[in-house]
C-alpha cells in the first residue's frame, strides 16, 4: 500500500530548498506559489529520498474567488505519495506553469483543464483544446459557465 | 394391445426365408400401381390461377427483409442491441441480424446511444456514405431527443438534428422487445414506400407549380 506522506514535513524541505515558495501546507497537501511550481516539482521528482518519478493526475476546481490546480504524486521507488496545490487568482486570464517537462502525463491532463475550465499552462507546447472543437465558446466546468 | 394370432413362429434359418419370400412376394403383388400424389389438386388450382402483384411489392419485399445494420453504437444503448442480436432475442428471426463495419454495405442505421457534437460529423459521414434506400431508427432517449443529457454543452439534442429518422424507440435504454418492435414498425413503413422516386419538376406531366 502506498503511504500519504505528511505534507509537512514535506513542506518543510521543500521551502528550504526553493524559499518562499509554500504558502500554506496541511496533513494532507502542500499548498504552493505558482510561480515557484516548476522548482518545487522538479524537486520533489529529483530529490534522491523523495524521488516522487510517477504522476498521478491533474486536476482544477473552481472557488469563485480563485481556481484550484491539484497534482497528486507518487515515488515508485519508495511507494510513497504526495499531493501538491497551487492557486491563480486571475479569473479573465489564469495561468500555471505547466510540468509537461518533468512528466509525461501532463500533456493530455494540462489540455483537458485548458479546456474545461479555461486554466492556460505556461511552456505547454501545445495548448489547445482537446474534448471540444476549436471555437466553443466559455470553459463549461466553470462554476459560472451558462449555456 | 391386441395380439395378433396369425403371428408365425419361426424356428429355422429355412422358415425365416420362406416367411422373408412371401412378405416380399405379397408387397410385390399389392404395388403395381403408382400412389397418386395427394398434392395433386395443388398443381390443377396453380394451373387456374395467376398471381398478381406489383413491383412495388416485389422490392419492397426484398429491402424489408433484409435489412443491414450500420454500426453506429456510441454508448450504452448499443448493449441492448448486442442482445437483441444475441440468441436470446436473436433479431435474425426478422432476417436482419448482420451488422456492417463499414456503411456502404448497410441500409439502416441503428442509433444506440447519446451523439455528441464532436462525433455528430462522423455519424453524418457514415449516413451519407449508405447507399440508398436508407432507413434511420432512433433508439433510446438520448437518440430521441437528447434524454438526459438534452441541456449539456456538447451533447446532439437528438439524431434528427443531424439526419432524418424514420422510427423513434423511445426508453432508457429501450428494452430488446421495444427495438424488435421498433424494426417491426419499420418494415411497414417500407412496405408501404413507393419504389420510384418522384421526377424532377422538369419531366413531370401536368402540375406545373
Amino acid at each position: 500500500m502506498t503511504v500519504a506522506l505528511d505534507a509537512k514535513d514535506i513542506a518543510g524541505r521543500v521551502d528550504g530548498a526553493v524559499p518562499g515558495s509554500v504558502v500554506e501546507s496541511t496533513v494532507e497537501c502542500i499548498l504552493v506559489d505558482a510561480g515557484s511550481l516548476p522548482a518545487v516539482a522538479a524537486f520533489l521528482r529529483d530529490t534522491e529520498d523523495l524521488k516522487f518519478d510517477y504522476l498521478n493526475y491533474i486536476t482544477a476546481v473552481d472557488y469563485y474567488s480563485y481556481f484550484e490546480v491539484v497534482y497528486r504524486m507518487t515515488s515508485l521507488v519508495h511507494n510513497h505519495s504526495v499531493v501538491v496545490k497551487t492557486r491563480c487568482y486571475d479569473r479573465e486570464k489564469p495561468a500555471v506553469p505547466s510540468v509537461v517537462g518533468l512528466w509525461q502525463t501532463a500533456d493530455f491532463q494540462e489540455r483537458e483543464i485548458y479546456d474545461l475550465m479555461g486554466i492556460a499552462f505556461e511552456g505547454h507546447p501545445n495548448m489547445r483544446r482537446i474534448f471540444l472543437w476549436d471555437g466553443f465558446p466559455g470553459h463549461p466546468l466553470r462554476k459560472d459557465y451558462l449555456q | 394391445m391386441e395380439v395378433s394370432r396369425n403371428r408365425e413362429y419361426i424356428y429355422s434359418q429355412d422358415e425365416l426365408d420362406r416367411y422373408e419370400g412371401r412378405v416380399i412376394e405379397e408387397l410385390k403383388a399389392n404395388s403395381t400401381e403408382p400412389i397418386p400424389d395427394p398434392d395433386e389438386w395443388l398443381d390443377e388450382e396453380l394451373k387456374r390461377n395467376v398471381l398478381v402483384t406489383t413491383v412495388d411489392a416485389v422490392i419492397n419485399w426484398g429491402r424489408r427483409s433484409s435489412l443491414w445494420t450500420a454500426i453506429c453504437f456510441p454508448a450504452c444503448c448499443a448493449f441492448e442491441l448486442i442482445a437483441v442480436n444475441g440468441p436470446r432475442f436473436d433479431l435474425s428471426r426478422f432476417g436482419m441480424e448482420i451488422l456492417r463495419a463499414s456503411p456502404r454495405q448497410a441500409d439502416l442505421m441503428i442509433t444506440a446511444g447519446t451523439m455528441t457534437w464532436k462525433m455528430a460529423p462522423n455519424v453524418r459521414r457514415i449516413y451519407n456514405q449508405m447507399p440508398e434506400p436508407k432507413w434511420v431508427i432512433a433508439m433510446g432517449a438520448c437518440a430521441i431527443s437528447g434524454g438526459i443529457f438534452r441541456s449539456s454543452y456538447n451533447v446532439v439534442p437528438g439524431y434528427n438534428k443531424i439526419i432524418p429518422v424514420d422510427v423513434y424507440v423511445p426508453g432508457c435504454p429501450p428494452r430488446p422487445e421495444a427495438l424488435i418492435y421498433g424494426i417491426q414498425k419499420l418494415q411497414q413503413k417500407i412496405a408501404k414506400a413507393p419504389v420510384l422516386p418522384d421526377l424532377p419538376k422538369s419531366l413531370r406531366k401536368g402540375k406545373q407549380e
